[in-house]
């Protein structure tokens, strides 16, 4: 954690920089080779062409501009759930509930943007988006509430509230907010209107740049305001926070708010920039693909970028992987899994390239969750 | 390499540990013979507990040999050293909580039936046989977390003595325990010598060791810098072995001046955290310009005071009153806006974020307000000047202001805190165990500091197990016991004899 | 001496100390005998179904009891379940013999138990990215290999045992099913005894809650950890095994569909205890069996708000009841010795 910068002047100060950078950036990229490295043994053993195979996957994901297009679009959600995951794990909270939270969000923003007409494009997109967040953030308060006041883990809370938020979208798309257009027979909300939507910058999804500023503000909001400082004592030392005079309970609460809202705002830029309208399954597994990437990024807003990325390039570039290597997408997520195992098990790594291991940079997160 | 003489029954020859960074043990060498009590005495980080955990087997050393009743021995995990007969009582009970008494006893050595199933009823007999037999009076079916400290190390004892230790390891037994309580061990540890145990004390009070040991040996630095016998040595003899150097045991200072009621506590009553009462009606006043020292046992409801006092906690009874405004239920927050700096019982857990640097530290009870942050947005050039200032102030020993504060000494990181609360305007000091488990450097450095801020007229409340600290720096002492202050003396009426009978509840 | 702990007052009489169970057993057992009296068919339906339905559930709680109770949070129990589910399939698809692909999940899960014990022992990793990482492995490579069209010879069948099989009600719930059912219901008060009252159950319990302490009595703390941690990883390859060998009879992409994170929850929920554990997922499988049977009756409900009520009444216990139980102390801490 690089709470505070160095001070260190001109060249110092730059040859510092470049060495932070390479510090904090070479575990996950030799993490990266190696999982690709290990996928492709495993492509070679069950006999395909693992080049022919990541070629496709290449092409796929940035071949094109349209492919870049697909890239960005598949990572933009996945780093809003991924920020969302981050960020509750600063304050020590483990949010598996931003799958629940992220369609609660889409849904309603999908709500907003069909429901609503007649309102211009510059109110109505804004708007969708952040009554979609508000909604993920009120979805996000009861896991918080409840662990304050209940001693309940918020762990199995968002599990179960996944759950709920499942059968609260499908009755939903299927009832009260059901597509009713002539030949509609799925579950569905109807078509956002117009000026709901948010449009495509060339091939650049605006929603991406909405989701740089977003993980931009987090880190802002993490590292140089007091609020921030607040979350993060909670989340590194809960009693050192309570001497400090800080509100643990009020912060717990508020970071859960935050969480919920950073993956209800990524459920709603889903909805209004991609799919436009909110269709039961169109948008499983992005906020349990949030922790994932939050883990990648090794719970930095920053790190969530490139993490976000990756999977996104590894989502758009598989389709192409399996249409034209013939060899089924889902081997990215094996890919993924070991990724992930290196960049954790970063030891191994830093044996690897013979950095010096320092024990504060590793990510602990679990430490049981026995109430209180 | 052998030894003829059949009274020893443990040996230890040019003990080697390395760890990342520092030299834990330089080639000790160590006798213990059959029957005796061996005082091994040294400074925190001395490497006395380095020394044990080879002889235990939880460390393999780098070099050296360790013979155990004349045959050369290579302890792999402390299996090994129990099968010979070692037992060791750690400084941390290794002790299992949510368990009996029983239970723990026979944890690795258990008294099982067939399939592996455990004779409760056996283990309970065992246990209360061994507790009869040394005098240790302990109920085997009580779980280890109702128990007080005191009794917790019996426990530890009874382990030992279950798995027919011969060889006795005592890590700081007397830590924890009142004098009156000291002399009960030392009892035992009579005892246990006459029926052929040989006991390793490990101590850094040098009053036990000249009191109860047969022999003396004394690290410093990982080297066994001397050896000793009790009726030749003084304390003060000891104590330059210990330290290298001539050390004042007393603090230097002038008479108090003291001023106006700083604090006043009436009828306190807090809970502990299993909502027992801890504290019963405890009151006490603290006048500006003195230090009111609270002497008693740990677990006489101590934490339980002090976190209420400062707002952790919250009391179910009684009134606080700091600088004539009602501070009873206060949050920490105001409780610290009304000037009050509080050096807490445990810096680990309550006084710093390990994982923070040492500015963000400095600023843990004023990063709200000015000049840390405006608006909210915290000023990171401000916390960063504020962290070198104080960082030469108060000698924070620190290669940079941006070191995690987990990788600093204790010594060094209740420097930070201290820094941090003398910083700003104080009218009340209230430090809890302000020196537990410190170098002696640091602790004369805090000593002075506690001293200084006396005498620039703020009310001290000084709460410490150690009697000696209690009795070198206050003014007035206040003994607690069972969660009340049954007496407060005047520091010239307060003899160590009369202090200890109060701390174990008699009146004196 | 003043210092004696106060013992605390402790009835010897079995029914008054644990009288709020006693209450609700009774209740229970009135309202099924009561249930059975009104309409002996569909209760009978439903038990048996609740039965069913808790079995995958229960494996996976008690792989999470072991793991936990030693000192290891899982995870991956969703993705250990997965990868033997499919490697059991596999075994059932080439060599037809049942027995064979049982053993085919409980490997399967034993080495996914073996990879987390790496990971979270030997690695010191963070527990929740090791499981994470079983979790994304197994539906990685279960979609990798999985080819569509595979057929098995078949599935478990329902073992009536004798004349037991023959008593109304218990007999068709309790004594006619098949066989890993059976095995699953041993297996709770099998892991509760040994847990519990044997030497074993004792230096793992302490080695979860004081791993130090164990550690200075000669227990070996990664040994401990690495086996309670692969036959945990095996108990959920048997639950992974009963759904394509018992429950579903073949496979399907992503099957186990959060069983894996319901068996965490139902383990916290039970007080980290397979007989606890045991009755929450009596519970939930309760409720799904219900769930079914009030949308054959008709009940004039959207399945959404019938679907949500096992989650819901999870939360609200846990908020009601056992909001402030005790995890082991040690548990998601790598364990490494002082120094």
């Amino acid at each position: 954690m690089t709470s505070v910068p160095a001070q260190d002047k001109g060249k110092d100060r730059a040859i510092g920089a470049v060495r932070r950078i390479w510090r904090s950036i070479s575990v996950p990229l030799v993490a990266v080779l190696l999982g690709l490295l290990i996928g492709g043994i495993l492509l070679f053993v069950s006999g395909a062409n693992p080049f022919e195979a990541y070629g496709a996957l290449i092409k796929g994901a940035f071949g094109t501009p349209v492919a870049v297009q697909r890239t960005l679009e598949k990572a933009t959600p996945l780093v809003f759930s991924g920020l969302a995951v981050a960020f509750a794990f600063k304050a020590g909270l483990f949010n598996i509930g931003a799958q629940g939270q992220l369609l609660i969000g889409a849904i309603v923003a999908a709500y907003v943007g069909f429901a609503i007409e007649g309102l211009p494009a510059i109110i109505h997109a804004p708007l969708a988006l952040l009554i979609g967040g508000l909604a993920g953030a009120l979805y996000g308060y009861i896991p918080g509430v409840l662990k304050v006041y209940t001693g309940a883990h918020e762990v199995i809370v968002t599990i179960m509230l996944n759950y709920v938020a499942i059968n609260i979208t499908d009755y939903l798309a299927d009832g009260p907010w059901k597509d009713l257009s002539p030949g509609n027979v799925v579950a569905r909300t109807p078509k956002i209107q117009p000026s709901a939507e948010i449009p495509i910058l060339g091939n650049i999804p605006l929603g991406f740049i909405f989701a740089v500023l977003a993980a931009i503000i987090v880190w802002w909001l993490l590292y140089r305001t007091t609020l921030g400082y607040e979350i993060r004592t909670v989340g590194l030392n809960a009693s050192a926070a309570q001497y400090a005079g800080i509100r643990v309970a009020r912060m717990v609460i508020l970071t859960m708010m935050i969480s919920g809202f950073l993956a209800g705002f990524g459920g709603a830029v889903e909805t209004l920039g991609i799919v436009g309208r909110y269709q039961p399954g169109f948008n499983a597994g992005l906020g349990f693909d949030g922790i994932t990437v939050a883990l990648l990024g090794k719970t930095s807003p920053f790190g969530v970028i490139p993490a976000a990325l990756l999977m996104g390039a590894m989502r758009a570039g598989a389709s192409q992987m399996q249409f034209s290597a013939g060899v089924a997408k889902e081997i990215t997520d094996v890919i993924t899994a070991f990724i992930l195992f290196f960049v954790a098990a970063d030891v191994i790594v830093k044996w690897l390239i013979r950095q010096r291991d320092s024990d504060d940079e590793r990510i602990m997160l679990s430490s049981g969750w026995g109430g209180n | 390499m052998s030894n003829n003489d059949a009274s020893i029954v443990l040996e230890a020859k040019g003990i080697t540990k390395q760890f990342p960074g520092v030299l834990a043990n330089d080639r000790v060498d160590l006798t213990l013979r059959r029957g005796e009590i061996l005082a091994l005495l040294g400074e925190n980080g001395a490497g006395k507990s380095t020394l044990m955990n080879v002889l235990y087997g939880l460390y393999t050393p780098d070099a050296g040999e360790i013979w155990i009743k004349g045959e050369h021995v290579i302890l792999q995990n402390p299996g090994d050293a129990i099968a010979r007969g070692v037992g060791m009582v750690h400084q941390h009970f290794q002790l299992v909580p949510v368990m009996t008494v029983a239970e723990n006893v026979i944890l690795g050595s258990e008294i099982t039936k067939l399939g592996g199933y455990i004779d409760k009823r056996e283990a309970n007999r065992r246990v209360r046989e061994l507790s009869e037999q040394y005098g240790l009076e302990i109920d085997p079916t009580i779980e280890v977390e109702d128990l007080p400290v005191g009794l917790q190390q019996r426990v530890e004892i009874i382990k030992a003595l279950y798995r027919q230790a011969d060889i006795l390891i005592l890590d700081e037994p007397t830590a924890v325990l009142t004098p009156q309580e000291s002399n009960e061990l030392f009892r035992i540890m009579h005892d246990l010598t006459e029926k052929g145990v040989s006991i390793i004390f490990i101590t850094h009070k040098l009053k036990e060791v000249l009191a109860i040991a047969d022999r003396i040996v004394v690290l410093r630095g990982g080297r066994s810098v001397g050896a000793a016998l009790p009726s030749e040595s003084t304390e003060a003899s000891l104590a330059e072995l210990m330290v290298g150097r001539k050390v004042i045991l007393q603090v230097d200072k002038d008479e108090a001046v003291p001023g106006k009621l700083v604090l006043e506590i009436d009828g306190l009553h807090v809970q502990d955290d299993r909502k027992h009462e801890a504290v019963k009606g405890l009151s006490l006043q603290v006048y500006a310009g003195e230090i009111l020292g609270v002497a008693g046992v740990q677990g006489n409801g101590q934490r339980e005071f002090v976190e209420a006092l400062t707002g952790l906690r919250p009391s179910t009874e009684g009134k606080i009153t700091i600088m004539g405004e009602d501070a009873t239920h206060l949050t920490p927050r105001r409780i610290t806006e009304l000037d009050v700096a509080h050096i807490p019982e445990d810096r680990e857990k309550h006084g710093l974020v390990m994982p923070y640097s040492i500015a963000d530290n400095l600023v843990l009870n004023r990063y709200y307000r000015a000049p840390y942050s405006k608006n909210a947005i915290l000023d990171r050039e401000k916390i960063a000047e504020n962290g070198a200032k104080l960082v030469k102030q108060f000698d924070v020993r620190t290669p940079s202001i941006y070191t995690h504060a987990s990788s600093l000494s204790g010594g060094n990181k209740q420097k930070v805190i201290v820094a941090r609360e003398f910083s700003r305007p104080v009218k009340l000091l209230i430090a809890n165990q302000p020196t537990r488990g410190i170098d002696v450097g640091s602790i004369e450095f805090i000593h002075n500091q506690i001293v200084a801020q006396r005498d620039a007229g703020v009310a001290v409340l000084l709460v410490s197990a150690e009697l000696d600290e209690v009795l070198s720096l206050a003014d007035r002492v206040a003994v607690m016991f069972d969660g009340r202050i049954v007496k407060t003396l005047p520091i010239e009426e307060a003899t160590r004899e009369k202090i200890g009978l109060l701390m174990a509840g008699s009146e004196a | 001496m003043e210092l004696t702990a106060k013992r605390q007052a402790e009835s010897s009489n079995w029914f008054i100390k644990n009288r709020w169970w006693v209450l609700i057993g009774l209740i229970l057992i009135g309202s099924v005998i009561y249930a059975y009296a009104t309409n002996a068919v569909v209760t009978t339906a439903v038990l048996a179904s609740t039965l069913r339905q808790s079995t995958p559930l229960i494996l996976g709680a008690l792989c999470g009891v072991l793991g936990e109770r030693s000192g290891v949070i899982n995870i991956g129990i969703e993705g250990q379940m997965l990868l033997a589910a499919f490697v059991a399939f596999l075994a059932n698809v080439y060599t037809g013999n049942l027995l064979v692909a049982t053993l085919a999940g409980l490997l399967a899960g034993g080495v996914m138990g073996l990879l987390l014990a790496f990971m979270s022992v030997t690695l010191k990793m963070d527990q929740i990215i090791g499981g994470t990482v079983i979790n994304i492995l197994a539906v990685g490579l279960t979609g990798y290999f999985y080819v569509s069209g595979l057929t098995t010879k078949g599935k478990f069948q329902p073992i009536p045992l004798g004349p037991l099989a023959d008593i109304p009600l218990l007999g068709p719930v309790l004594f006619r099913n098949p066989p890993i059912t059976y095995l699953a219901i041993i297996l709770v008060f099998v892991l509760h005894y040994v847990l519990f009252y044997t030497r074993w159950g004792l230096r793992t319990r302490a080695v979860g809650e004081h791993p130090s302490a164990a550690d200075t009595v000669g227990i070996n703390v990664f040994r401990t950890r690495y086996i309670n941690v692969i036959i945990a990883g095996a108990i959920a390859g048997l639950g992974g095994a009963f759904l394509t060998l018992e429950g579903v009879g073949s496979f399907e992409r992503l099957m186990t569909n959060g069983r894996g994170f319901l068996a965490l929850a139902i383990m916290i929920f039970g007080k980290w205890t397979p007989l606890g554990s045991w009755g929450a997922a009596l519970l939930f499988g309760f409720t799904y069996a219900m769930q079914t049977q009030l949308q054959f009756s008709g009940v004039n409900l959207p399945p959404q708000f019938i679907g949500s009520l096992p989650y819901i009444l999870t939360i609200l216990v846990l908020a009601g009841f056992v909001g402030r139980s005790r995890a082991p102390a040690a548990e998601g801490i790598p364990y490494e010795k002082e120094g």
